[in-house]
């Protein structure tokens, strides 16, 4: 049995559900078009299995993850990610925080920012754009309506405008939703 | 219900504004997410979780983040089940639903400290693989929900 990863890592590890998947081979029309399940895509992971004990969020989710993250204009994709790193490290979310790290580090190839992050958590510091972004999502994840103007008046101190905030609510909260269910329903293995 | 979305309805943003502007370039992100709403809220198959527990389940975890707008959605979405009296339960249902309500509260208080034993409790309470899904999808929602109406709020007011 592979050890339990408990430390924030950017190395992918291996998800593995509390929970016992939907069998594919036995799964309903309706779990099959949630799980997008096609002649040519047969490929489904353990967590879209497990998912699909509730297909009608999964078939809603999944193209809303989908858009949030990867929608085109505003907010560019390193930064959505940061939301979501942010997020992921309040929420402990060990899963989330390496996949979404490592999109970051691949897109921005600037691995000092997820290392600051990964050994200092909430008190990263980092370049002040980042910095902007990483501790909004921070304290939108930790506790919502202690939110204040000040939290805004430094994204768009720090250069953000109207779009690019609304994309950083939507990809920080996307990962309240992602990261309870992913660190409540499984955990990380060492690969 | 009117034909705008509950976000929309609930956000207060200022029509013509730089805000309305960005929402109207998300409008698939906001029709999705009340989508998202009707799945978790009142879903065709509701397994374990009836329409009512997920209205007053949502209501509670409004509340527990502090959004008493939100909370009161969700109390007249119990209200609409017309599972609002107090019904006595047997021994194995009290205990099904305690460990449920136990299970939410962390899910929305402090899914940091989530483990495998959490799962356990709810397996050895009665509640069923399915329902444990069920369970997460809905808490993950409403918390989604509350930090995009609270993301929201303060960019309304930074102009």
């Amino acid at each position: 049995m592979s050890n339990v990863v408990h430390t924030f890592t950017s190395t992918v590890p291996v998800w593995s559900p509390y929970v016992t998947p939907v069998d594919l081979a036995s799964a309903t029309p309706e779990q099959m078009a949630a799980m997008q399940v096609t002649p040519s895509n047969k490929g489904v992971s353990k967590y879209v299995l497990t998912l699909a004990h509730d297909p009608e969020s999964l078939a809603v989710r999944s193209p809303l993850f989908n858009l949030i993250m990867y929608g085109k204009d505003g907010l560019s994709s390193a930064e959505r990610e940061l939301g979501a790193v942010g997020a992921s490290v309040v929420n402990r979310c060990i899963y989330c925080a390496a996949v979404h790290a490592s999109r970051f580090n691949g897109l921005t190839k600037r691995p000092d920012v997820i290392e600051a992050i990964f050994k200092d958590e909430l008190d990263a510091k980092i370049e002040p754009r980042e910095q902007a972004i990483f501790d909004f999502s921070a304290r939108l994840s930790t506790t919502p309506s202690q939110l204040t103007q000040g939290d805004a008046d430094a994204l768009r101190k720090a250069g953000l405008d109207e779009l690019e905030m609304l994309d950083l609510v939507l990809s920080s909260a996307i990962f309240g939703w992602a990261n309870r269910l992913m660190h409540t329903l499984g955990e990380p293995l060492e690969t | 219900m009117t034909s705008t979305t509950l976000i929309e309805q609930l956000a207060g943003i200022e029509p013509g504004s730089a805000l309305a502007q960005a929402l109207s370039t998300r409008a698939e992100v906001i029709r999705l997410s009340q989508a998202s709403h009707d799945a978790v809220i009142v879903p065709r198959e509701p397994g374990g979780l009836s329409h009512g527990l997920r209205a007053a389940l949502a209501a509670r975890m409004a509340r527990q983040n502090a959004d008493p707008a939100l909370a009161a959605h969700y109390e007249a979405c119990l209200a609409r089940t017309g599972e609002v009296e107090a019904v006595p339960l047997s021994e194995p249902e009290r205990q099904r639903i305690t460990a449920i309500l136990r299970h939410a509260d962390m899910l929305t208080l402090s899914p940091r400290d989530a483990t495998r034993a959490d799962i356990e409790a709810l397996k050895a309470a009665g509640v069923e693989e399915p329902d444990i899904v069920r369970l997460a999808e809905l808490a993950a929602f409403v918390n989604y929900q509350v930090r995009v109406l609270a993301g929201l709020k303060v960019l309304r007011g930074n102009r």
